[in-house]
């Protein structure tokens, strides 16, 4: 019998930016069985949040996660917007749109950056994080800040995009695609990047299904669901653009998927900037006095697939129940299906494959005690308290 | 010359450690390697192992999991090491502070030599802090 060795990677490997442990089982050089624990990064957002008033939840949805810090504000005010029924000025919509586009460019050219980093290939990594810089100019100009923006809040966005900022966005946008042209032909025509890409880490299409994947890890195996398509929201529905797919379902497919996916993105907000052209300057936000007692849910397409919050209010200007789920929850356990039967070194592409967010996937599953060390609640402790809550909610 | 100064004259080795973060702060050291900052021009360079590291970035709040990891590995360090808080969460626990995992700030658990405010202090304010750091 061959005698399987656990390879442990993490929780703080210099391999990855946040901290999560990977378990591979592996026999020779195949792996055989993952298994990943986080928690390392829990902050206990949604306990935080019901402390918060609703303006003030935003910053702190905001720093779930870093990278896609406009998706959950987006599905967040979508929530909130659908529980108070408040219906947003067009200006605000083609400005939210604009952001979350931004950020998804910025986003993709992250992934991209350090999937070459991943595979060995520096100079992608240096191209592709020196490209991302413009777009962080953009953002410093538009909202003041490189990452967390502060952009939305309850009835609108927070800052307006005045008019004459509109050529200087074009230009960066411009010069941009001209340089992802390069970086795709980077990325298309090399190789070596072929063969450590091609038929790596394959999710068939049934796995996507089985799995319930989201984000460009379904598209890149030909399932074309996207939250801006199939449930559109702010300005979507106002542009033209299409959803990129890919059929492979391996790493390149989705390396394709997000290359592409970037040149829509910049189309998307070029006609966003030209609607912003016919809307009247200032008119950003609705005055929102109070949010009625009732739910609301709200979803928005993040650079990894689809946020969705849930809010549930109880009159009060707090929530008074909020749940969030980022696409990285469902993505990361295709693992199971992705890097089971590769070799050890094709198994660190496979997991970043699927650009997994763990600041973002956060759960808790176990509470000690904090002193004594002792184990206070399980899964089903934690169940059966938070079913309380909500019948306390429900009588109240 | 005494011998910390001596231990900082050269090449300073960083290791990064993320707690529980939101991933911007992280994000933004990253971009410290990148061309447009590019650390390694001052011989500064992002090390895999602690026990070959000069500096020790720490950014995040730190929670209940992370505490002990985070003692362990300035444990492992070799002495001297410098010990930089990184972000609003690093310096004092920010908009986590009140978190029902948060475990304190950096400084309640080990020693920290310089504080880069900031949510995410940008890639200059984190050069310009390890710089004066170093002048010190
Ligand atoms: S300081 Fe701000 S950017 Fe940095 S980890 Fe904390 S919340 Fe994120």
């Amino acid at each position: 019998m061959v005698k399987k060795t656990l390879i442990p990677i993490g929780p703080y490997h210099p391999l990855q930016e946040e901290p999560e442990l990977f378990k591979l089982y592996c026999e020779g050089e195949i792996v055989k069985d993952i298994k990943w624990e986080t928690g390392y990064n829990h902050r206990g957002i949604e306990q935080l949040s019901e402390k918060k008033t609703f303006d003030q939840s935003f910053f702190l949805v905001e720093r779930v996660c870093g990278i896609c810090s406009t998706s959950h504000p987006f599905a967040f005010a979508n929530a909130v917007e659908e529980a108070g029924n408040i219906e947003i000025t067009n200006r605000a919509k083609y400005i939210r749109s604009i952001v979350g586009e931004l950020e998804r460019i910025h986003s993709h050219l992250l992934w991209v950056g350090l999937a070459g980093h991943f595979l060995g290939y520096n100079t992608v990594f240096m191209w592709a994080w020196k490209y991302r810089e413009p777009i962080l100019d953009l953002f410093e100009m538009i909202s003041g800040n490189r990452n967390s923006y502060a952009m939305f809040k309850v009835g609108g966005v927070r800052r307006d995009i005045e008019n004459n900022k509109i050529p200087k966005i074009k230009e960066t946008l411009d010069k941009f695609k001209k340089k992802n042209d390069l970086l795709v032909g980077a990325v298309m025509d090399d190789p070596v990047i072929h063969a450590r890409t091609k038929g790596v880490g394959i999710l068939t299409k049934q796995d996507i299904i089985d799995y319930a994947a989201v984000g460009p890890t379904a598209r890149a195996s030909g399932v074309a669901i996207d939250v801006r398509k199939d449930d559109p929201y702010a300005a979507y529905p106002l542009v033209n653009w299409k959803v990129i797919t890919a059929e492979k379902g391996d790493v390149f497919a989705k390396a394709e998927v997000r290359l592409l996916e970037m040149y829509e993105s910049i189309s998307i907000i070029e006609q966003c900037l030209e609607g912003l052209k016919k809307e009247k300057e200032g008119e950003i936000e609705v005055k929102v006095k109070n949010i009625a007692a009732g739910w609301g849910t709200g979803h928005a397409e993040a650079p990894r697939g689809e946020v969705f919050h849930y809010v549930l209010t109880d009159g009060s200007n707090s929530p008074a129940r909020h749940k969030i789920r980022a696409p990285s929850y469902t993505n990361i356990a295709t693992f199971k299906k992705s890097c089971i039967g590769q070799t050890i070194s094709d198994a660190t592409i496979s997991l970043a494959a699927v650009d997994p967010c763990y600041c973002c996937t956060e759960r808790m599953a176990v509470a000690y005690d904090w002193k004594t060390g002792e184990r206070i609640l399980n899964g089903n402790e934690l169940i059966a308290l938070s079913a309380e809550k909500t019948s306390k909610l429900k009588n109240k | 010359m005494g011998f910390k100064e001596f231990c900082f004259k050269k090449s300073l080795w960083l290791f990064h450690f993320g707690g529980a973060s939101c991933n911007n702060c992280d994000i933004e050291i990253l971009d410290c390697l990148t061309p447009r900052y590019d650390v390694e021009r001052f011989g500064m360079l992002l090390v895999g192992s602690i026990r070959h590291a000069d500096v020790l970035l720490v950014n995040g709040s730190i929670n209940q999991r992370d505490k002990s990891r985070l003692l362990e590995l300035y444990e492992q360090a070799p002495k001297p090491i410098l010990v930089v808080a990184i972000g609003a969460c690093g310096c004092t626990g920010g908009i986590f502070a009140e978190g029902n995992t948060f475990a304190g700030p950096v400084d309640k658990i080990i020693p920290v030599d310089a504080y880069i405010p900031g949510c995410p202090p940008k890639p200059e304010a984190i050069l310009a802090g390890i710089v004066k750091l170093l002048n010190k």
